[in-house]
């Protein structure tokens, strides 16, 4: 009989993964009565364990192994399909992250349960999932459902669910269980991890922040780049600063740079004369921080913000780096 | 009568066009300003294979035929004229001129690097002093043995200071009776002593393009790099004509289609009174003329294309042709750029490009003056074809792809 | 050496796109190879060139698929296969593994499956993870260079990409991969293998011919609608406030809402 769900928590270096959270918070709006299962594989990952516990898992199925220190494809599908085969939850959820993706679908497919991938919005009707997802180039949703019985399998867009808050009172067990592949059974080895943060390129962001003639000058682009970072987002620019020499062509957005569609496009001192929206004007949500209230951006745009770039470039960061985390 | 192009006409224009928008147009405005061109262009031509795109197979080229060239003249030219440029001349003028004329020795020292892109090739007849009237050139090839040396100035020649092989037209016979008989073909190559060559600026259009000057000073040509006979230089010029027009006209199709769709996309997004610009009248007029002129050029071009496969003789329904697709896109160009009002005027849009490219080809092979001239004769009986020694190959699927 | 490279034609995202109050949707039509397998197909053909190889191309579709084959034969692939039958009209990522894998095993000997990403319309990638269950295969995704590949030793070394910056990874061939933007730059069908393409004859390969039946095609989840994004109201909405704080921390509500973040 299946009933209740597990969560798959994705944790880096022994940090689990705030995105988790969003799946755990998901888990326990579907399966208010629960059982929620929480499944965390790693090395030392104890805290991780502990952490799912305060944030809403009844029992925690800890897989503390070597072989799992790192994420590998085969080990983890190998063992989350085990899990899911053992205590035939309802519902499976994991956050669509690179990993999570991965080692859904693989245990999807072993386990022959149905799949729903990277949603916005979930629910269930009458015992089945249903989801909404966004599909061509976000231009339209689709909605979808998993038919057929057997554990349903769902992954969550991060950022799109609330994460579930930590509550010191919780309590619950942490179980341990063993993978069933032992590390001369797994073919692929990391030879090496390198961390970097890579500039992100304008035409594959999902968020954008760019600069024009009111950022002033090469340093006015300082404020911009820590939004972006705050944001992960790739730095754009109007022609106008291009020109100026404030920064290199590359990172032009409009009728003679670059055409973009992201998710989000903050205009940051840019009038939007109709060249540059030309190369903007699809994105998603279009926020305008501007400071005279008249600049045709705002026609445009969805938010606004009229006010002194850097005061608010500042002050957006910091809100973004709170609440984010 | 069957109007489709096949999949594989399909499927040429579509990667030249790919080529071309992601490869060229990012940049080419930029080249366009500076008066400068591209150095990446005739390499990348050459690897892809676009420079030998309508020769055999079996002389270096890809085996596709005549309409093929056109398509592929219609896409490099709606991103800049310059790219255009160098199939009229590499091609058209004088690769064409090889496989009609050339014998089997001239087709393999020549046309056959030519067409796997090694060697670059251009055309020169034009002298300072004769243009429209190409008969009066002065340039003298004086024969003493098995050489030839050769005198004079050609300008306002395509790739003069890039190419390998040129063909120029000098006359064997500066005294003959008519003087055209005179006239004589020779291929020679830019490293023969006596060859200088320089580049043009300050045009009006095709800034991208190289144009400039060849000049000969005792040239010395051997007999085997005379093209056709002594006294034949004049028809073989003519019909060199045929396909370097054949080009132009191509490609001015790709102009008036550049015009056209920039229009369509500026009339949707630039509003005025309330509304985009295209709902207004004056401006669907103008629209409406590009798309007018761009169809009918459009088949006027894919006809004297038809024709060349059929081996049939098309004088002059390749330059009508020229001459309608030349003339509407001068005016495609105007249209478009007043369509985009003060941004029209500014380079931050290709159209003014358009338009001043568009000016040159209504006044080289052969001006629209020239081309009214021709078009009355044949009309009128004082003009018929003859037959010529030599005429272009049908196209030939199975003597075209084999090796 | 052989490889496969899997590929589909989606609708151009460039496309408008309408949703109908019956819940369907209007793109146009225009249909183009999906963007991320430009890159698997010339990752394919630059293989089979570098190993003196061969390469296959194969999709999963109606006659609409014909193009992205006939694409994929143009830059080089030597041979192209249709994979079809009515029982996979409703299929979902699992049925579609289902049959790739079944298409995989009939094509015998093969050492490498590429896969571009994901697909662009419907921004799935779920459909390569499940085809290396299937098949038992090696699955390393998200390459963005292979960076050793030995078809006698059976063995591969690649460059993947994760949130957290690059990873080394070597495993065991035959495998599965789905390749990143980075790893190449997409090659032009040449005019030799435009020609090649027009002429081919690509075969259709249908459930019986793979050996499944239909209860092996029964999808696991369906697309029950399409549904049109909320209207964007014409007027934008300025953020006011007290002090730049209280207007950014207003935003990021709002943004948060939007769930653009």
């Amino acid at each position: 009989m299946t009933q209740g769900a597990l969560v798959w928590i994705e944790q880096f270096n022994g940090q689990p993964t705030a995105a988790s959270w969003e799946a755990l918070g998901a888990a326990r709006t579907l399966a208010p009565d629960g059982p929620v299962i929480a499944a965390v594989f790693g090395q030392g990952v104890g805290d991780a364990a502990q952490e799912a516990i305060k944030r809403g898992a009844d029992t925690v199925l800890l897989a503390d192994d070597a072989t799992l220190a790192d994420y590998r494809f085969e080990p983890y599908v190998a063992l989350l399909a085990q899990i899911v085969e053992e205590h035939q939850p309802a519902i499976v959820l994991a956050a669509a992250t690179v990993a999570g993706r991965e080692v859904m679908a693989g245990t999807a497919a072993d386990v022959g349960g149905g799949l729903l991938t990277d949603v916005t919005e979930l629910s269930l009707e009458g015992g089945k999932l249903q989801a909404v997802r966004p599909v061509l180039g976000g231009k339209a949703l689709s909605v979808e459902a998993i038919v057929g019985d057997g554990s349903q399998f769902v992954t969550l867009r991060p950022r799109a669910f609330p994460a579930s808050e930590p509550d010191e009172n919780r309590s619950g067990e942490v179980v341990a269980v063993q993978p069933p592949l032992a590390e001369d059974a797994i073919a692929t080895k990391i030879e090496a991890t390198q961390e970097t943060g890579g500039a992100i390129s304008l035409t594959d962001a999902t968020i954008i922040v760019s600069g024009g003639r009111g950022v002033g000058g090469p340093d006015g682009f300082g404020p911009l780049r820590e939004l972006a970072d705050a944001l992960g987002a790739a730095v754009g620019a109007s022609r106008a600063a291009v020109d100026a020499g404030w920064i290199p062509y590359e990172h032009q957005v409009g009728q003679t740079g670059k055409v973009v569609a992201p998710d989000l496009y903050i205009a940051v001192g840019i009038s939007g004369a109709i060249q540059h929206q030309a190369g903007m004007r699809t994105a998603k949500v279009i926020v305008a921080i501007n400071k005279d209230p008249e600049a045709p951006i705002f026609k445009l745009a969805r938010y606004g913000i009229v006010g002194d770039l850097f005061e608010v470039l500042p002050a957006l960061t910091e809100a973004l780096r709170q609440r984010l985390g | 009568m069957d109007f489709t192009l096949s999949e594989e006409h399909l499927m040429a224009q579509q990667m030249v066009r790919d080529f071309a928008e992601k490869e060229i147009a990012p940049t080419i405005a930029d080249w366009d300003r500076r008066h400068e061109v591209n150095p990446d262009i005739l390499p990348r031509m050459a690897e892809l294979g676009i420079l030998g795109i309508n020769i055999p197979v079996r002389y270096g080229g890809q085996g596709f035929d005549y309409i093929t060239l056109a398509l592929v003249c219609e896409e490099l030219e709606r991103v800049d004229t310059s790219l255009r440029v160098i199939m009229s001349v590499h091609m058209g003028l004088n690769s064409m001129a090889l496989l009609q004329w050339g014998t089997e020795e001239q087709k393999q020292r020549f046309l056959v690097p030519q067409a796997q892109g090694e060697q670059i090739a251009a055309y020169a007849l034009t002298e300072p002093d004769a243009g429209s009237d190409p008969v009066s050139l002065r340039a003298t090839a004086r024969r003493e043995g098995d050489t030839y040396i050769l005198n004079g100035e050609k300008m306002w020649i395509s790739l003069a200071t890039k190419a390998d092989n040129i063909l120029v037209f000098a006359k064997t016979d500066p005294h003959a009776e008519p003087a055209h008989r005179g006239i004589t073909a020779f291929m020679i190559t830019r490293d023969m002593k006596g060859v200088t060559t320089g580049d043009i600026h300050g045009k009006l259009g095709v800034r991208a393009g190289s144009t400039g000057w060849v000049a000969m000073q005792d040239v010395e040509v051997p007999t085997e790099y005379r093209i056709g006979e002594e006294g034949e230089g004049f028809y073989i010029a003519m019909s060199c004509l045929d396909n370097g027009r054949y080009t132009v006209g191509a490609g001015a199709v790709g102009l008036i289609r550049a015009c056209l769709e920039e229009s369509v996309k500026y009339a949707n997004e630039r509003h005025t009174f309330g509304q985009p610009i295209g709902h207004h009248q004056l401006i669907k007029q103008k629209i409406a003329y590009m798309q007018q002129w761009y169809d009918a050029a459009r088949l006027l071009i894919l006809r004297a294309g038809w024709l060349k496969n059929q081996g049939q003789r098309n004088t002059r329904e390749t330059a009508v042709a020229k001459w309608f697709a030349t003339d509407m896109s001068v005016k495609a160009g105007l249209e478009a750029v007043q369509l985009h009002g003060a941004y029209g005027f500014s380079d931050e849009y290709p159209v003014e490009r358009y338009l001043r490219n568009a000016k040159g080809a209504v006044i080289y092979e052969g001006s629209s003056e020239i081309q009214q001239l021709i078009q009355a004769d044949y009309a009128l009986g004082y003009r018929t074809d003859r037959p010529l020694r030599c005429e272009l190959p049908a196209y030939d699927a199975d003597f075209w792809q084999s090796e | 050496m052989h490889v496969v490279v899997i590929t589909k034609s989606t609708p151009d995202t460039a496309a408008a796109v309408t949703v109908q109050g019956d819940g369907t949707i209007d793109w146009g039509d225009s249909l183009v190879v999906n963007p991320w397998d430009e890159y698997a197909i010339t990752e394919a053909v630059l293989l089979k060139g570098n190993h003196n190889g061969t390469a296959t191309i194969l999709t999963v579709g109606g006659e609409e698929q014909q193009e992205a084959l006939k694409h994929g034969l143009a830059i080089g692939c030597d041979q192209a296969i249709r994979v079809w039958d009515d029982a996979l009209a409703g299929a979902d990522s699992f049925a579609y593994a289902e049959a790739v894998a079944a298409a995989i095993r009939k094509l015998g000997d093969v050492d490498l499956v590429i896969f571009g990403r994901e697909f662009a319309d419907t921004a799935t990638d779920q459909h390569i993870y499940q085809v290396a269950r299937k098949l038992g295969w090696t699955m390393l995704g998200s390459v963005a260079n292979i960076e050793a590949l030995d078809a006698s030793a059976k063995t591969i070394r690649v460059a993947r990409m994760i949130e957290h910056g690059t990873q080394t990874i070597s495993s065991k061939l035959p495998a599965v991969i789905s390749v990143l933007k980075d790893i190449n730059e997409p090659k032009y069908p040449t005019f030799i293998g435009i020609r090649k393409a027009a002429k081919a004859e690509i075969p259709v390969w249908s459930a019986g011919d793979l050996g499944l039946d239909a209860a092996a095609l029964q999808p696991r989840a369906e697309h029950v609608r399409y549904q049109a994004l909320p209207a964007r109201e014409g007027a934008v909405e300025i953020i006011e406030g007290a002090s730049a704080q209280e207007k950014a921390a207003k935003l990021v509500d709002k943004l948060l809402e939007e769930k653009v973040l």
